[in-house]
Parts: structure tokens; sequence; C-alpha cells
């Protein structure tokens, strides 16, 4: 579902924030990626998300190589990566619905079709009864589960997290991973950058390390 | 290995999305956002009365200068036009001839094909005329003398060659002076192209002025909404997407300039109306100031809405081209 394939980001000034990685993830498949502050995992997501291209390699995303896909289709691809961020990024001037629905409106969908799904992810993740409230009156662990319902809503084959638990304490990071296995188990794609190994190591699912840009204890 | 099948299921499931949001649902979803981009930003327009009035201002007085002023050149073509057509010569006979032979060179010139009209003025006809008009009756009435000359009215057929005609007139031994009243109609029509020309400059100014003064609202409103505009991008927001609530802005703050200039110009005509009639009254001619039509007014409303659309176009272009949010760390 996502393959890396020798690749190599050089950042402008000469910082190599990957050097030569080459992994593969399979659909329903979920794996961490975990390294120190700088070690190169957001810019392997950005890379998925096409925020940033790649000095040498290919990506492959849902089949696709991502270097193909011209300015105009980066908005069609993202639709079909969901993205999870550490500091949530909802916007703070609509109702936790109408964040949500945002990927859905992008999407041009029904708006009957709409409410259903918003409905459902919000279901999901355990907010339902807070639909109309606005977001910034909600504890820090409901605005990333806000968050996380917004980036599976449009139903994307892929999802990313960004340090997803970055904020949050042990108990409530156990539970937003759990969502996060629990789409897995459905046939999602995971993706999750996080540095708490505590955590990520009691969960038995691949771990992927990246140190100075580099893949750690990869087959040669 | 593992890829294979789990390719062929996300296409599946691709499929099953592209079904649900068919042709007819996208394009219900594009006027739909069309609809709420055009409300959200009319909204957002009017929830801050006192900037956007001023912008309104700003925009409507910097597209009501060269409207007046190209209006002002068309009343003063429209004018000249009149007394254009009406070139006439002033053909003063000399003292000595006398008012029978006066009439007989009337006749004489009458008969020409390039004249239309050649009218005989005896010296007391035209005094006559002067006392009255001139208001110096008492002055006048002083002379022991006629001062006046005996005159010739000539009409030229085609008032282009009024002065070959002055020329040839004047070569007469009957005749003292003939005076054409074409070069100040000449003056005039130089300096209404010259006028044109500077209110073509003036508009292209000031219209470049409201480009940059919308340019920089909408400028200020994409600041403000920064991270709406990455937020939507990052989850798979088109450029056009993000440009269309900032296009509608524009719209607005542009319309509201045009009818804020249409009612200036309106204000600023209605005004002069009185004065100029007066104006040309008491030159004995029935002219009218023409104002702004109905349909002028809608061209400039059109027009303010277009410079909008332009300048919201340039602002949120600037933006785009710009990389989308930045994600925290590393």
């Amino acid at each position: 579902m996502i393959t890396f394939e020798r690749v190599s980001k050089r950042f402008e000034g000469g910082h190599d924030a990957l050097r030569d990685v080459s992994f593969e993830i399979g659909a329903d498949e979920l794996v961490f990626l975990t390294g120190h502050s700088g070690a190169g995992k957001t810019t392997l997501l950005r890379l998925v998300m096409l925020l940033e291209r790649p000095t040498r390699g290919r990506v492959v995303v849902n089949g696709r190589d991502v270097s193909r896909i011209a300015r105009r289709g980066i908005p069609a691809h993202r639709r079909e990566v969901g993205v999870v961020f550490q500091n949530h990024r909802l916007l703070f001037d609509r109702s936790v619905f109408d964040n949500v629905a945002l990927p859905l409106y992008i999407a041009g969908y029904d708006h009957r079709e709409v409410g259903k799904r918003v409905r459902a992810a919000l279901d999901k993740v355990g907010l339902l009864r807070h639909e109309r409230a606005m977001p910034v009156t909600l504890s820090g662990g409901e605005q990333q589960r806000v968050g996380i319902a917004r980036a599976v809503v449009g139903r994307p084959p892929v999802l990313l997290a960004d340090e997803p638990t970055g904020n949050l304490d042990p108990a409530l990071s156990a539970e937003i991973m759990t969502l996060f296995e629990d789409f897995s188990r459905v046939g999602v794609t995971v993706l999750i950058a996080s540095h708490d190994l505590a955590l990520i190591s009691r969960l038995r699912h691949r771990i992927i390390t990246l140190r100075e840009g580099r893949l750690m204890g990869a087959p040669a | 290995m593992a890829a294979r099948p789990a390719r062929r299921e996300g296409a599946r499931r691709e499929g099953a999305r592209v079904q649900r949001t068919r042709v007819s649902h996208r394009f219900n979803a594009w006027v739909r956002h069309h609809r709420l981009s055009a409300a959200d930003s009319l909204r957002r327009v009017l929830e801050r009365p006192t900037a956007s009035l001023l912008t309104w201002l700003v925009v409507g007085i910097a597209l009501a200068l060269p409207v007046s002023l190209a209006l002002s050149l068309d009343n003063l073509r429209a004018l000249g036009g009149r007394v254009d057509s009406q070139a006439q010569l002033s053909v003063f006979l000399r003292p000595a001839v006398d008012a029978v032979a006066g009439q007989a060179l009337a006749e004489e010139l009458g008969q020409r094909a390039e004249i239309a009209a050649a009218t005989f003025r005896s010296r007391e006809e035209a005094l006559e005329e002067f006392r009255a008009r001139s208001g110096f009756s008492d002055v006048l009435g002083g002379l022991e003398d006629n001062p006046l000359p005996h005159l010739l009215l000539v009409v030229p057929r085609d008032p282009a060659q009024a002065a070959a005609l002055a020329e040839e007139i004047g070569a007469l031994a009957t005749v003292d002076e003939v005076i054409l009243d074409l070069a100040w109609l000449e003056r005039l029509r130089r300096l209404t192209e010259l006028g044109a020309r500077l209110v073509l400059v003036a508009a292209l100014l000031l219209a470049a002025g409201v480009l940059l003064v919308l340019g920089n609202t909408i400028r200020l409103a994409v600041e403000g909404r920064r991270e709406e505009i990455e937020v939507t991008r990052l989850v798979g927001a088109s450029d056009a997407f993000v440009r269309r609530p900032f296009l509608y802005s524009g719209l607005w703050y542009g319309i509201g300039g045009g009818v804020v200039a249409a009612l200036l110009v309106a204000a600023v005509f209605a005004a002069l109306r009185g004065p100029v009639a007066q104006l040309a009254e008491a030159y004995g001619a029935d002219w009218r100031l023409a104002g702004l039509g109905l349909i002028d007014a809608f061209g400039l409303v059109l027009a303010g809405g277009a410079l909008g659309l332009i300048a919201a176009w340039l602002a949120v272009g600037r933006h785009l081209r710009l990389d989308p949010g930045e994600l925290p760390g590393n």
C-alpha cells in the first residue's frame, strides 16, 4: 500500500532528511515509525502526502507512483490519504461537525451523505454527542479524536498520524492507539509516527526506526 | 507480493466511492459550494461594516473620478459637435459698401453650390441686436455714429471646407474681413482629444489603484484565514476550492465600490445640472448636461466587480504558489 524504494530527501542547504530508505507496508497493516526528533519521521510522512517530493527514489502509495502525480492531481491524492496531526489542526471557528465534514465538502459529497458519514465517524471516536460543540470547549484528547474522525471520514485507504499522542497522558494515548488498531482491522493501512516507545512496543505491530534519515535494522 | 491483493482492494473501495459521488452529485456540490462561498463571503464583508464601507468608498471614489471626467468630456464633445455643425463665416464688408451691394453679394453667394445659406445683416440690424443682447444700450445710445459694418452670415455646406471658403471670400474687393469661428472649435476638439487621453491615463492609474487596494484587502483576508486554507489544502482541497470564497469577497467589494461610484457620479451630475442649465440658458442654448445612464451605471458596477475578481485572483494566486501547510517538527 505504501512502498518506498531507495528514497532520499535532501533539503536546500544540504541537510539530508532521509537517506536511501526502502520499505513496504501492506494493506491492513499498522506500522509504527519511530526515531528521535529530527530523524526524518515527519519528512517521510510529508513525502507520502505529497507535501514534499523525494530527491531520489520512488514512493508508491495505493499502487500509484506519486512522482507521476502532477500538481493538479495532488488534492485528489490527499483525499486518499487521511492525516492526523499532533496539534490536531482543527478549525476553531466552526463546530465539531463542520470540522469533521470538511473533507467531505471538499470531495463534493451529497449533504445527506455528509451527515451520515460525519455521525458515523464521530460515533466511532465516541464524540457523537459533541457534534454541535465548538472544538475549543473540548479536552486535548477529545480534540485529537475529532482530528482522527476528520482523517477517516472520507474512508481513505491510507491513514497517517504524526505523533498523535504527543500531548496526551498514557491512558488517553492507549485509547487513541486502540482506535487506530480498529481502523487497521477494517482494511485501512495505518502509519503512525511516534517516539513513545513504551507505548508502541506494547502494541506488537511492526516498527520502522529511523536514525539520522536511515532505516535501522532494515535488510541490507 | 502482499501488496498485490491490497492494491485490488484499494481499487475496489475507490470504485465504490466514485459511484457514490456521481457527476450530478459533484455538480450539485460544486453549485452548493459556490452558494456557500458567496453567502459566507458576503457575511464576512457585512460583519465588518466600517472597514467594508471604507473599502467601498475608496473603490467608489477611484472609479467615480475617471467616469465623471469621461462624462464631462462627452458633454463637451456633444457641445462641440452642435456648434461644429453650425459652423458659419462672419463676413464683414468694407464701410464703403452700402446695403444694396451687400444684399446683392449675399444673393450671389447664396447661389453657389458649396454654400448652404448666406444672409445679409445690415449695420442697423447688427447694432439693434447688439444693443438688445449685450445690455450696453446706454453706452451705445451715447454714440453719434454706428461703428458696425454691414455683415454677411455665410453657412458652408461642408464645415470642413469652411477655411478655404473664408480665404476665397476674404479675397473679394468688397470684403473687409472674414472671421471663421472654427479656430476655437479646432482648439476645443484638440483639447477634448487631449482630455480623452488624460482620462484614459487617469482611468488606468486609478484602476491599478483599485486593484492594489482590493488586492491588499483580500491579502489580509487570506492572511486571517491562513490556518483554514492550509488545513483545507491538507485534506485535499483544490486551488479552485480555496480560491472561491476569496473571489466572492473580491466580487462583493468590487460591486459595492461600483455602486458607490455610480451613486457618486449621479450625485455630482445632479448637483451640476441646475447651474449648467442656467449657464446654457444665459447663452441662449437649449443644452442639457447628460448624466450617467442606467446601462452605464450597470456597466460601472460590473467593472467594479470585474476589478474585484481580478484583484482577488491575483492576491490568492500569490498565496497558492507557496507551500501549503507545514507539519510541525522535523
